[in-house]
């Protein structure tokens, strides 16, 4: 008998159909990728001319914004995305339904996660080059390592919050609404759509504690001028993947494949978790 | 080597006992449909064996492995058709029939599975774009795809019109003549009647009767007669009267009388006569071979009288 496919192919296949689906949702495409575009058009023309002081340096409005509503659009396509896609394919049965194929459960979940990491490195990229052509941002190639690391630190540490969430949500519509509550406020506390240094200090202390800042902070760091290369910020970067590890844990031990309801309650949380772990 | 083996199988949910005691085999090559009403325990047993679900207690065997722990095998061996279970609305048939056969060692080809559940014309429209039954095809076809050893079907034709019935009916009869192993799950007894090679009925988690068809049938042996009472006779007084005429029970559901009889010809001449003397017309009058739902009916009966 042949032997199955092996996991890259497979891999390479979960990921492209992830894409496809992503493509053929219009709210989605609109809401993960054309959203932070208008916003950062808004935000220039009513702020654009003006400049921020932070505590290294000024910073113009232009690339303050650039800079933190791509970290914004990175969020968007894993946290926010993972947190609506998976309950709601949870909720139609269709992940009951892989999990009784031979495709390796975790392949189905990878293809998940790399899918979104896709998107949100194709939204970073066309807010960076917005960025570029319109708002004078600058791209200096000694900082670059920076952006892709603190890029891939962001994307899988809020990959797993979204994964996080989708575990402990009940259903679709309330993940919906969850990711939203959540990310909305925290990108007013984080440096995303205002410069909050100087507020009061409950949201200061907020913002700091919620890892988006920390996130939007040290990337739009590897695009402001007075940064040094290379512009590596560890600490952020440790901060980050500390939330998105906890994340993980959360998503291993709560994840659920069948629809809440479909069994009575109380077994399938022990079961889940033998299930996401093996 | 038996497909199936199922040995004192227990699932509670708290204080409900959905599967409480379940025994039975399946042999390899053998179309088994699992009867009962909704509640009975069906479903909860057929995800256990699927190993969607743990049991409570109970040893089960599916095709040599216990399914709680088996891996990636096993789900290449076996095909699952469950109850309700999505498909990406936003695919085409064919893109989801490749999607999913890719991950089988040895998938059916595209136009063999597209035609065996006779989608051909849909096979570029989007599953959103589908009617209910066509996208019950579309789970029967993400079934096979895989050249299963062993399918599970729950509830296969709920909600198909009766053509698209007897279409997956002639499905699993082809299935079931090439060698393999269904298990099906349905409360339609026609279809457990037209299809199982042998049948078992399930009432609050246990099974009540197992047998072929014929057999379940032949242990209610007889013939039915029905007709519609007269209108100038009471509910009360047919009781009696036709009980008396056939001397066994009558069974009444609105007007309609029906009756299970050892020995028709003499029953029929009996009803006959007396409506010819008293001068009345009995409507629908009918005589006919039992049914399984008659076997059914009588089983289900005494399971709950006797456990009340």
């Amino acid at each position: 008998m042949t032997g199955f496919p092996s996991a890259v192919p497979l891999l390479v296949a979960q990921t492209r159909y992830q894409l496809v689906t992503f493509r053929r949702i219009p709210v989605a495409v609109f809401f993960t990728l054309g959203l932070p575009l208008i916003m950062l058009v808004l935000f220039n023309a009513l702020f654009g001319s003006g400049t921020f002081t932070t505590s290294e340096g000024e910073i113009s409005a232009q690339q303050f914004y650039t800079g933190g509503l791509a970290a914004f659009t990175a969020v968007s396509a894993t946290f926010t995305n993972l947190a609506n896609m998976v309950p709601l394919r949870r909720d139609e049965g269709v992940l009951k339904r892989w999990r009784g194929t031979p495709l390796p459960t975790w392949i189905y979940l990878a293809g998940f996660i790399v899918s979104a990491v896709v998107i949100a490195f194709v939204g970073v990229v066309l807010m960076l080059t917005l960025g570029v052509v319109v708002y004078d941002l600058e791209i200096e190639p000694a900082k670059m390592p920076a952006a892709v690391l603190t890029f891939l630190v962001g994307v899988g540490s809020f990959a797993a919050l979204g994964m996080a969430l989708a575990a402990m949500v009940k259903s679709a519509s309330s993940a919906s609404a969850a990711a939203n509550a959540i990310i909305l406020p925290m990108a007013f506390v984080s440096n995303i759509f205002i410069q909050v240094d100087d507020a009061p200090g409950w949201i200061v202390a907020l913002g700091n504690f919620f890892p988006l800042k920390h996130f939007a902070e040290s990337f739009q760091d590897c695009f402001t001028p007075f940064v040094e290369p290379p512009a590596f910020d560890w600490a952020s970067m440790g901060y980050v993947a500390l939330w998105g590890l906890i994340g993980l844990v959360v998503a291993l031990r709560r994840f659920t494949w069948e629809p809440s309801g479909s069994a009575p309650r109380g077994r399938r949380s022990r079961r889940a978790a033998v299930d996401a772990t093996s | 080597m038996p497909a199936i083996d199922v040995r004192d199988l227990r699932k509670s949910y708290g204080e409900i006992r959905a599967v409480d005691g379940l025994s039975f085999r399946v042999e390899a090559g053998e179309v088994y449909a699992l009867l009962g009403a909704n509640g009975a325990g069906k479903s909860t047993a057929v995800e256990i064996l699927e190993g969607h679900r743990t049991a409570t207690s109970g040893s089960v065997q599916v095709l040599g492995v216990d399914p709680a722990s088996a891996g990636r095998d096993f789900r290449d061996r076996i095909g699952i058709v469950l109850q309700s279970s999505g498909v990406e609305a936003e695919f085409t048939v064919r893109e989801v029939i490749s999607l999913y056969g890719g991950c089988y060692r040895n998938p059916r080809p595209f136009d063999e599975v597209i035609g065996l559940v006779g989608l051909d014309e849909k096979a570029d429209a989007r599953v959103g774009s589908l009617s209910g039954g066509q996208r019950r095809r579309v789970d029967l076809a993400l079934g096979i795809v895989g050249r299963p050893e062993l399918l599970f079907l729950d509830e296969p034709t709920t909600g198909f019109d009766p053509s698209a019935r007897r279409r997956s009916w002639d499905l699993i009869e082809a299935l079931g003549d090439d060698g393999t192993t269904v298990l099906l799950t349905t409360h339609y007894l026609d279809e457990a009647e037209h299809l199982a090679d042998r049948v078992g009925v399930l009432s609050q988690g246990r099974l009540i009767a197992e047998g072929s068809p014929e057999q379940l049938i032949g242990q209610v042996s007889g013939t039915v007669i029905s007709f519609m009472l007269p209108e100038s006779m009471q509910v009360a007084e047919a009781t009696s009267t036709f009980g008396q005429l056939l001397g066994v029970d009558i069974r009444l559901s609105g007007r309609l009388l029906e009756a299970s009889v050892e020995q028709p010809t003499a029953a029929v001449h009996r009803i006959t006569g007396w409506a010819v003397e008293a001068g009345v017309e009995l409507e629908s009058l009918s005589v006919s071979r039992v049914s399984l739902e008659d076997v059914y009916l009588a089983l289900t009966d005494d399971s709950i009288g006797g456990d009340a």
